[in-house]
């Protein structure tokens, strides 16, 4: 099959799946006008509205049944659609750290991983952390510390800082310096980054 | 009444006060407002860097899925104030959508709005555009001979005593030093969501450093009431400077957000935070200096040439630390800007004086050496007690402790002074240290302070705070003034609503609003005073009541102390409220009111392949009073950081055939990272200036960078026998440098 058959083909399967009015019900979050202009003309804006793919993820313990377009990094997911914004977006590109999340645990860039591959999976964010009004020891040793001025890398330095010590990556300040140097802070909290870091590991609790 | 101070040092120091805000991503950034039917906005920009766009194409991106508007110069709506002819002075500015002129690369030329970040995203790389390509200037070194002299007025030359009279002294100097582009680069990156509530009436959430200054320029602009111009900047994630102006896709947006009715929200790519938002910008300076063999200083000629944009001028203070750090007879400095076509530059912390810094405190480290003199001794021999250049006193200046402090903690005289005599295993190590400096001044603000019968005390003022703890140190001025505890009292700020106050910049908030603070917490008291009078001391006047420990009673009389609420709740009085407005008074014009910063570092200097690592850093602050000692050290250990960045790695690499950046990310723009950046010692004179302000505090924001780059310079000296003068110190320059 040439490539112009395979995208006609696309197409046409993307027109009959939604003429299917049981497709259409499922369809939560598509407005009703949208509905009744897909079922008529299928023009391109409308057609843009059918091009998510379904997804069940697990946010701060929540589980959320979304509808997503497949170019949505995780990040933009969690800012613009959940208004979890406390991952913050420095670079988009992997480079910075500021939009760290736990991933089943593991911290990773979400900027650089789509949405619709986290089928499935648990997400901690920054705003997953504190039990209540109780801070996570994390959390209340940046405080002590000073470990940041402007704020804004501060979620991603903390979500990294937690996996740093569980990774068994903080047995020293040049080993700290070295498995957080994925975070960039531009105000240079970085020494009392560590401080907190280390008073944490050495409290030994659970994290 | 009397007055009561708590500066104590052992009440223990509080935390930030949005630290909880913003250890739990609960601190809101303008990207992280939400408006309904909120849209996006997506710059297109251009590849060319000068010329004029032929023809734009939009048709493909408006029919893209999700797009709203296409907006560029074809169909632009009206900007009264950029229909008037620009100002005398700095060219023709950037008056964006109004002109099919292309002045530098990455330059906007249209910007796509689209319900979602997504779609805006891909329907801008539908949009075509021809230009026709003008020959263009943007290689620095090729074009020194274009430079000008600056048309701001008096920025060009400075003289005293004699010109270039260092050429007539025992021992001369002179020395050419280069400092590349820097980018701020703060995190978060720039941006605005603006919305036209009705056509005369827009709100925005913005990232600056001055609400009251974005709301002045768009009110100009639009030809709008201030009143219904609203800014909302509450948290700010680092700016360094480049939110100190409106930038021109803040204008796009507004206009957008006018053009489709809607709110667009509209954030940069990091990308494109190289070309939009400014840079300190690349200077060549060129230093003469004189001194006898007994090392007092004869001569200083200081020149420097600073990189501009043809569109808009920008200078700034390179060679002002040369005209009165030292006392020397003769100094003449000269200024000139080279106009590139390239985006404007704009202050970043330290603005000039940081470059400056460098090229003055790495030829006094050279002298000293040529001299025979100890660094740091040669720096007192020509310490100057009073301002040589006002011929005035300095307010306060206690620069000779801080060498002592900043040479004691480092061990400076446990080093064996000869270069290259050091060694750690593999490594060479050297010891350096500089002087910073800069102005310390006080502008006037406004603070509303309302003290109410639940135990709150409210204060409100027009600042923003970008990262050093504003809101912080305004609620300790408070605190120790009322002797309330932290909790009781809230600071307002980041909403051009509120009591003006002025941006956020220079290192001046703390002094100017501060001062505000402080007035405004004394006025309160003395309507609490008159208040009391009335009833609970009735009959007494203020002379009879004293001020403690949040408390309010009859002097003499402790046991009739009440606290603050009871006296309202007393008076049947829900609450008292005092707006103040404070500025510096004439008095201080006879004093020249400076901060000052000593930097020590030691370095590791690998010879086989010329990396370099800072190991040690003292830095030590003459700024006043300290008023809240957890930020002010945070300050000066970002300060350091940023110095070891602009000392070491950092460097916005063009390519002139295109004129464009080829590093500009994260990966390939190095800013310092955890494992470039040691334990950093700071260290506070915490000596009251008399003259600036009631706190006797000066700002520290600047001098925290100021020099650092130069005691990296003199150390890689030390270690090595190599004097680098031009930065960063990368491997290849210590490797290709021969050791004297
Ligand atoms: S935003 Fe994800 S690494 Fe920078
Ligand atoms: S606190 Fe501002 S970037 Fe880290």
């Amino acid at each position: 099959m040439s490539d112009k058959n395979k995208s006609t083909a696309h197409n046409d399967s993307r027109r009959n799946f939604l003429r299917q009015s049981s497709a259409l019900t499922a369809l939560a979050i598509a407005p009703q006008a949208v509905l009744k202009a897909a079922e008529g003309k299928m023009d391109e804006k409308i057609a843009g509205y059918f091009e998510k793919m379904p997804l069940s993820i697990e946010v701060n313990g929540k589980m959320h049944q979304l509808s997503v377009e497949p170019r949505v990094t995780l990040l933009d997911l969690l800012r613009e659609q959940l208004h979890l914004t406390g991952s913050k977006k420095g670079c988009d590109h992997g480079q910075c750290g500021a939009c760290t999340v736990h991933v089943n645990g593991s911290r990773i860039n979400s900027c650089l991983s789509l949405a619709v591959m986290n089928e499935g999976k648990k997400i901690t964010t920054i705003e997953g952390l504190a039990q209540g009004d109780k801070l996570h020891p994390m959390q209340e040793a940046f405080i002590k510390h000073d470990g940041f001025q402007c704020g804004y890398c501060t979620p991603g330095q903390i979500m990294s800082a937690i996996a740093c010590i569980k990774e068994g990556h903080a047995n020293s300040e040049a080993e700290i310096r070295e498995y957080m140097s994925g975070n960039i802070c531009r105000c240079g909290a970085y020494p009392n980054i560590v401080d907190a870091i280390v008073e944490v590991k050495n409290a030994g609790g659970k994290l | 009444m009397e007055k009561q101070f708590f500066f104590d040092a052992d009440t223990p120091d509080p935390d930030r006060v949005d630290g909880r805000a913003k250890v739990t991503g609960s601190a809101r950034y303008f990207a992280e407002y939400t408006l309904p039917d909120m849209t996006y906005g997506v710059l297109v920009t251009s590849p060319v860097t000068k010329g004029r766009i032929k023809a734009l194409d939009t048709k493909a991106a408006e029919k893209a899925p999700g797009v709203i508007a296409v907006l560029s110069h074809l169909n632009k709506p009206s900007v009264p104030g950029y229909e008037a002819p620009p100002a005398e002075g700095r060219g023709p500015g950037m008056r964006i959508f109004y002109t099919d002129k292309i002045y530098f690369n990455g330059q906007p030329v249209a910007l796509v709005v689209a319900d979602s970040f997504e779609r805006a995203t891909y329907a801008a790389t539908l949009v075509r555009a021809q230009y026709e390509k003008e020959e263009f200037r943007t290689d620095f070194d090729a074009n020194l001979d274009k430079a000008v002299a600056p048309r701001a007025p008096g920025a060009a030359e400075y003289k005293r005593g004699n010109i270039d009279a260092y050429k007539n002294a025992e021992v001369q100097l002179e020395s050419e030093y280069f400092i590349p582009t820097e980018m701020h680069n703060p995190m978060e990156l720039h941006g605005i969501l603006a919305h036209w509530e009705s056509p005369e009436k827009v709100i925005m959430y913005a990232k600056t450093q001055g609400v009251k200054a974005t709301q002045q320029t768009v009110t100009n602009l639009f030809k709008l009431q201030a009143q219904n111009v609203q800014v909302f900047s509450e948290f700010v994630g680092g700016a360094f400077g480049i939110a100190l102006r409106t930038w021109p896709h803040e204008v796009a947006t507004v206009m957008a957000a006018k053009m489709v009715g809607k709110p667009v929200k509209l954030v940069l790519t990091r990308e494109q935070m190289f070309t939009m938002v400014g840079y300190r910008p690349q200077a060549k300076q060129k230093l003469g200096m004189g001194a006898t063999k007994a090392g007092i200083l004869t001569g200083i000629t200081h020149e420097a040439i600073g990189q501009t944009a043809t569109y808009d001028e920008f200078t700034e203070g390179i060679v002002n630390m040369t005209k009165f750090m030292y006392a020397c007879p003769n100094v003449n400095t000269r200024y000139k800007v080279l106009p590139l076509d390239v985006c404007v530059p704009i202050w970043m912390r330290g603005p000039g004086e940081a470059t400056g810094a460098f090229a003055l405190e790495s030829a006094m480290d050279e002298m000293a050496y040529r001299l025979g003199i100890d660094p740091v001794e040669f720096r007192i021999r020509n310490y100057a007690e009073t301002d040589p250049q006002r011929n005035q006193p300095f307010s306060s200046k206690y620069v000779k402790e801080a060498y002592q402090m900043g040479a004691d903690k480092i061990g400076w005289s446990k080093r064996n002074p000869v270069p290259g005599s050091m060694k750690n295993g593999d490594w060479q190590v050297g010891y350096g240290m500089s002087t910073g400096v800069f102005t310390a001044g006080r502008g006037g603000a406004t603070v509303r302070a309302v003290i109410s019968d639940d135990g709150m005390l409210l204060l409100q003022s027009a600042v923003s705070d970008i990262g050093p703890g504003t809101g912080t140190a305004m609620v300790k001025i408070a605190s120790d003034l009322m002797g309330m505890p932290f909790e009781k009292i809230r600071f307002e700020l980041g909403n051009s609503s509120l009591p003006p106050a002025p941006s956020q910049g220079g290192s001046s908030t703390l002094s100017t609003v501060g001062s505000a603070v402080n007035d405004a917490c004394l006025a309160l008291q003395e309507q609490l005073a008159i208040l009391a009078g009335q009833k609970t001391f009735a009959g007494k006047t203020k002379q009879d009541i004293v001020f403690s420990n949040g408390r309010i009673g009859l002097k003499n009389e402790p046991a009739s102390a009440i606290g603050y609420a009871e006296l309202l709740r007393q008076n049947n009085t829900p609450a008292v409220e005092v707006t103040k407005d404070s500025r510096q008074g004439e008095a201080a014009r006879k004093y020249s009111i400076y901060s000052f910063s000593i930097h020590f570092v030691e370095v590791n200097v690998h010879p086989a392949t010329g990396v370099v690592k800072v190991t040690k850093i003292v830095s030590v602050g003459d700024a006043g009073t300290i008023v809240s000692a957890k930020t002010a050290a945070s300050q000066m250990i970002g300060g350091a950081v940023g110095g070891i960045g602009m000392a070491l790695t950092e460097e916005a690499i063009m390519d002139h055939r295109f004129g464009r950046y080829v590093n500009h990310n994260f990966a390939d723009y190095h800013v310092p990272v955890h494992a470039d950046v040691p334990h950093v010692e700071s260290l506070f004179i915490n000596k009251p200036d008399p003259i600036i302000n009631p706190m006797g505090a000066k700002g520290m924001g600047e001098i925290a960078l100021i020099g650092f780059s130069a005691a990296v310079a003199n150390a890689v000296f030390h270690a090595t026998g190599k004097r680098i003068r031009s930065l960063p110190i990368t491997p290849d320059k210590i490797l290709q440098t021969k050791a004297v």
